[in-house]
């Protein structure tokens, strides 16, 4: 191999690293939300449609109010909006929570592009990004390194609720729901009252993930913004095994994988861009089949869970 | 927490208690007096209203009637935070544990004021305290999942403890232990009430605890409280002979023929493996063989295998390695072979795992014949055929339904297992694998069941019987093996059989190999 086409793969490297640490946080913030969710004994498929809305409400508030982080807190209260309406239908006896879940991804969808259509054309007030790549005189390290501050808050959320679910009230009480909703019963607790709280607060994790999309990275409002990584986030729960901060990990590789299309064309690379724009989706693949099996149940999933029993 | 433990226990009376669901009197002027600082034995069927009384005094149930005194004075409890709040606790017969978690956050769970943050090393350090003053003890930082069926039994019983509450009640705490760890809870509890600590209210219809470990002794039927005295006063005769109303034929083993010797072996099993649900083996290296006319049984404490034992036998679970042969051929479990070979089986749970619940009473003691003559004819169901097939079967077995085209999951839990040992003790059986046949159900319904597995052997037919029950096993067993951690760890006649023996066998550790006696 040349040294100059050695300096171009380092390129692809380091445009893997950015791209990891940039489109990662969509995943990390909607798959923390769906580990709340599901540590609590339920499942919320409609994480997709919550993404989206938040991409609306934050890119709306953003551009009514003028500041994005305003509207990051309005996409955060519309996706704990969407939660709490997911939780409420399901606490209703005999509701499938993966049925309701799918109608709120379609509703959530339906309704973002409804009330979004007038926001379309204006350019929001953008989110800052942090350069800690300013040290070096590179200016692909200084790219890869401009973090968003949304990302540093995910990564220090995702340690937190690793702390915080094995060392806090709420963490216990969120496990044993999830773990054994007759445990909860005996001991005088409301099995539902966790769980709306759960997944309320799992709304407000998806909807700060859909205010990234539009206020950050790709930082604008259209319609197939979201383009399935919702959905893909939830099947990285399962790869987590539950884990907040595996979640972490896993977002970053996805990220990676998302990357690597757009990364290869840096040097030249441009035949099969689509077929690599499709790794993430094909990761998500290989990844569910390589960690099920036929024989027994997935460890580590809640007890509660609909898929666990 | 441990609210001064130099007070004295509750003591509990109930006066004049009734208590009617829908059409049955499931208690009639219920009176009992359970004395502070006593074991006292709550003796009777399935049905007698043992579990009622209790959990009317636990707030679960509000009595028609009748007045509930705790130390002396009136009270209302209209919910379970009453009762608890009054220190009554009771401790369940089905585990209230989450076993993904620790012994530790199981305990901690409970209490009423949870620190926002948990500081865990102070919290063990005081759990740790709270533990020396028992007379049990578990590792604080131990997965519930990892524990044996008696340690999860003392860890109910501590959780009530470190609550502080001083009187408990226990629901059957022994139908899942060993005879060993039985004794051993028992004997614990018994000395915590002898330190003053505890009032305990022991619910059983083993005469055998009754007469070693409680100091006084109720005998319930048909809703009423027919006795209560001082144990030592009493036999299990007299006490045997309230709680079956004299009808002693009941209790009785049923008659089988001892003399006869066993055919030739008719199911043989080797080297079988399978996994789990969580993916771990359940099932190790288990061998046996089994004989025309005789009834093996496999003893355990629930969850050593027999349940995946059984779903390979059933075809419902794949084997992961051995082989199982039947009549001399591997057996590979299609329905084509069950009919060929004449095998049967009556799992654990029936309404769940052997009938289609949404279906009537009729189809499901079709779902063996309906596909064959002369139900079937070219492919169409005669209906007519099937109808009068499935009436002489519920008139044979008794079963009580208010028609047979009734749903199946409105009988009640003996008519369903009635109904799927019509289905599955039809004229062709010949192998016959059944799993706790008799759980749940009262003496007079498990007798008769009893009763026909043991003609069915008399008939030729080889029987196995995996039950928790030990002493269902030596009851009804020509012989006995041992399933503790997946293997059949011993094996020996039942004539030769000791109940503690057996009982150590169960608890062996998963690594130690078989042996023969």
């Amino acid at each position: 191999m040349t040294g100059a086409a050695g300096i171009g793969w380092y390129g692809v490297a380091l445009a893997i690293v950015g791209g990891a640490l940039r489109v990662s946080t969509p995943y990390l913030f909607v798959s923390l939300g769906e580990v709340l969710t599901e540590k609590s004994g339920r499942v919320n498929l409609g994480l997709e449609g919550t993404l989206l809305m938040g991409a609306m409400t934050g890119f709306a508030g953003a551009t009514l109010t003028g500041s994005p982080w305003l509207g990051v807190l309005a996409a955060g209260a519309a996706g704990a909006a969407f939660g709490l309406l997911h939780a409420a239908i399901c606490n209703l006896p005999r509701v499938n929570d993966i049925a309701v879940g799918i109608a709120l991804f379609l509703f959530g969808i339906g309704l973002a592009f409804y009330l979004g259509k007038p926001f379309i054309a204006p350019r929001a007030a953008m989110l800052p990004a942090l350069p800690l790549g300013a040290w070096s005189d590179e200016p692909a390290v200084r790219a890869a390194l401009e973090i968003s501050p949304l990302f540093l808050i995910g990564a220090a959320l995702a340690v937190a609720l690793q702390w915080g679910i094995a060392n806090t009230r709420l963490g216990l009480l969120l496990r044993m729901a999830g773990e054994s909703a007759d445990a909860a019963r005996a001991l005088g607790r409301s099995v539902n009252a966790i769980r709306t709280l759960a997944t309320t607060a799992g709304g407000f994790l998806a909807g700060v993930g859909g205010a990234f999309l539009s206020l950050y990275y790709p930082g604008n409002w259209n319609e197939g913004l979201s383009s399935g990584q919702g959905l893909m986030a939830i099947a990285l729960v399962i790869f987590a095994r539950w884990s907040p901060l595996r979640c972490l990990w896993a977002s970053l590789l996805f990220g990676g994988a998302s990357a690597l299309g757009p990364a290869l064309q840096t040097v030249g690379v441009t035949s099969g861009y689509y077929l690599y724009s499709a790794a993430p989706y094909l990761l998500t693949l290989v990844l569910l089949v390589y960690s099920s099996s036929t024989r027994h149940a997935l460890s580590g999933a809640p007890s509660e869970l609909s898929i666990s029993r | 927490m441990t609210t001064s433990a130099r007070e004295r226990p509750p003591s509990l009376e109930v006066r004049d208690l009734d208590k009617r669901f829908g059409s049955v009197q499931a208690l009639s002027r219920a009176s009992v007096q359970f004395r502070s600082g006593r074991m006292h034995a709550l003796l009777g069927e399935n049905g007698a209203g043992k579990s009622t009384l209790v959990k009317c005094v636990m707030g679960y149930y509000r009595a028609d009637r009748g007045t509930i005194l705790v130390d002396g004075t009136e009270r209302e409890i209209r919910s379970p935070l009453q009762s608890r709040a009054l220190g009554l606790g009771m401790v369940y017969q089905h585990f209230t544990l989450v076993s993904q978690m620790t012994v530790a956050e199981n305990l901690i769970l409970g209490r009423a004021h949870l620190p926002a943050v948990i500081d865990w090393r102070s919290e063990h350090r005081l759990l740790g305290e709270f533990m020396r003053g028992m007379a049990f003890r578990l590792d604080t930082g131990a997965l519930v999942a990892s524990l044996s069926a008696g340690e999860k039994q003392k860890l109910e019983i501590l959780k009530q403890l470190y609550l502080g509450r001083r009187f408990l009640v226990l629901d059957e705490p022994t139908s899942v232990l060993t005879p060993d760890e039985a004794d051993q809870v028992l004997g614990e509890m018994r000395t915590l009430v002898d330190r003053g600590m505890l009032t305990v209210v022991l619910i059983t219809h083993k005469f055998r605890e009754v007469m070693r470990f409680a100091q006084d002794v109720s005998v319930m039927r048909g809703g009423r409280v027919l006795l209560t005295t001082e144990t030592a006063a009493t036999s299990v005769d007299a006490l045997a002979q309230l709680m079956f109303g004299g009808d002693t034929a009941v209790g009785a083993a049923p008659a089988m023929d001892r003399t006869r010797a066993p055919g030739d072996v008719y199911c043989e099993v080797r080297e079988l493996n399978a996994q789990g649900d969580r993916g771990t083996l359940a099932v190790a290296d288990a061998t046996f063989a089994l004989r025309k006319g005789e009834i093996l049984a496999i003893a355990g404490v629930s969850g050593n295998g027999q349940r995946e034992l059984v779903e390979v036998l059933a075809g419902q679970r794949e084997a992961t390695g051995g082989s199982i042969r039947v009549d001399g051929r591997p057996y590979a479990r299609s329905r084509r072979e069950m009919q060929r070979y004449g095998v049967f089986l009556l799992t654990e749970e029936p309404l769940l795992n052997d009938c289609v619940r949404s279906l009537s009473v009729m189809a499901n003691l079709a779902l063996r014949r309906y596909d064959q003559p002369p139900i079937a004819w070219h492919g169409w169901l005669r209906r007519r055929v099937l109808r009068q097939w499935a009436e002489a079967l519920i008139a044979r077995y008794r079963i009580h339904a208010s028609s047979p085209l009734a749903r199946i999951d409105t009988l009640s839990g003996g008519n369903v297992q009635r109904t799927v040992l019509a289905r599955e003790l039809s004229e062709d059986v010949r192998l016959l694998i059944l799993q706790n046949p008799c759980f749940g159900l009262d003496a007079a319904a498990a007798a008769e069941i009893r009763a026909q597995i043991a003609a069915a052997r008399d008939r030729g037919v080889a029987v196995l019987l995996v039950s928790e029950d030990l002493d269902e096993v030596l009851e009804l067993s020509d012989r006995i093996a041992v399933m503790s951690g997946g293997r059949i760890v011993f094996e020996c006649e039942r004539a030769n059989a000791d109940r503690y023996e057996l009982g150590r066998h169960m608890t062996r550790s998963a690594d130690a190999q078989p042996e023969a006696a």
